[in-house]
């Protein structure tokens, strides 16, 4: 039974398009069918994310309004050919995405995919609330930063109580926190919340924590999914949070602070 | 080694507290946040409804009642408060 997978925030900037990107062609590498669509209508940005923003022709919405065929409005990725993404529309109205509408792309969607990543726009109106609405999954990106935090833990109560899940009595949506833009240096310095404090404060165990860290704007400018960059260790991050995802116990990587010049020299603190 | 521990010690020192205190904040607003989420939306009813019935027998006022909502874990705790007026003033 293939799996609709929410990747949200509340908070905008915090790495939900970078994080279905990644989360998308991490799954599609590992052999399972994986399409990934763009649910901010009016400001479409997977394609770019995702290099295939030339070869958008139609979208999301004209396939709710039956302006097209969901095949014609799906992009096959040309580095993975296990992975699809749907662009959202630029044009229309926010409102053209309907509950029901967006509940048969989803239908369909699944009868031909193992997971279906939801990428939700910032913020909690219209958009956000479709993204997340027949989700059986979600992935809750958070930067360890107050307003993130918060917006995160708004969010959570929104899945729980919000959602198709919630509404029909069924199963809760399972709900995963992934911690972006982490920095060990600044939390030993005790200038940023830890993985501990984030965990403790949103009660929700962590499936991910992905350092700061400059593939991730390489990986943008260039339109390649951060996780392809194995080198990097924010690729490296993103493979491991795919990897628990799919059940897989690791430990935590690269959350210990580097130890710098001088740090060598003295003694760490 | 004296001089330097000293010099590290008041940098820590200055920076110990931004995540502190953020959390610190963090925790008291998520738990203020998540007290009025996750109260149930017939709770404003029922707490009306309850006030009709107890003056029926009881003159209380509309401050003299409170409901509150807790859950602990598996358990929903419904806490019913109310301040019955002094004996004289009984129907």
């Amino acid at each position: 039974m293939a799996r609709i997978v929410v990747i949200t925030s509340g908070k905008g900037g915090v790495g939900k398009t970078t994080t279905a990107a990644a989360v998308g062609m991490g799954l599609a590498l590992l052999g399972h069918r994986t399409v990934v669509v763009d649910f901010d209508v009016g400001l479409r940005n997977l394609d770019l994310i995702m290099g295939c923003e030339r070869r958008v022709v139609y979208d999301f919405i004209n396939v709710i309004q039956g302006d097209a065929k969901l095949n014609q409005a799906l992009i096959r990725d040309k580095r993975c050919d296990k992975l699809y993404i749907l662009p959202a529309s630029q044009t229309r109205d926010k409102d053209a995405l309907t509950k029901d509408g967006v509940g048969q792309v989803l239908d369909e969607l699944k009868r031909h995919h193992d997971y279906v990543i939801c990428d939700s726009p910032a913020g909690i109106e219209h958009g956000a609330m479709m993204a997340m609405y027949y989700a059986d999954d979600a992935i809750v990106v958070t930067n360890p930063e107050v307003s993130s935090v918060r917006d995160a833990d708004r969010m959570l109560g929104i899945l729980s109580s919000k959602s198709r899940r919630a509404e029909t009595d069924v199963e809760p949506i399972t709900e995963y926190l992934l911690l972006t833009r982490y920095s060990p240096e600044r939390v030993n310095r005790g200038e940023m919340l830890s993985i501990a404090d984030v965990q403790e404060i949103l009660s929700l165990p962590m499936i991910g924590v992905i350092p700061e860290s400059q593939a991730v704007l390489n990986a943008s400018n260039a339109g390649i999914p951060v996780i392809l960059d194995q080198q990097s260790d924010a690729g490296r991050a993103y493979q491991d949070t795919v990897s628990r995802y799919l059940g897989g116990e690791l430990p935590m990587r690269f959350i210990d602070a580097k130890k710098g010049f001088l740090g060598r020299i003295f003694g760490g603190a | 080694m004296g001089l330097l521990q000293n010099f590290r010690n008041n940098i820590n020192q200055r920076n110990q507290g931004s995540a502190s205190v953020a959390k610190e904040r963090l925790q008291i607003l998520v738990a203020h946040d998540r007290m009025g989420r996750d109260q149930p939306s017939y709770l404003k009813h029922l707490e009306r409804e309850i006030l009709e019935v107890i003056r029926k027998y009881v003159p209380v006022d509309e401050e003299a009642i409170s409901v509150s909502y807790e859950q602990e874990g598996q358990q929903e705790i419904l806490e019913l408060n109310i301040i019955l007026p002094d004996h004289g003033s009984r129907l």
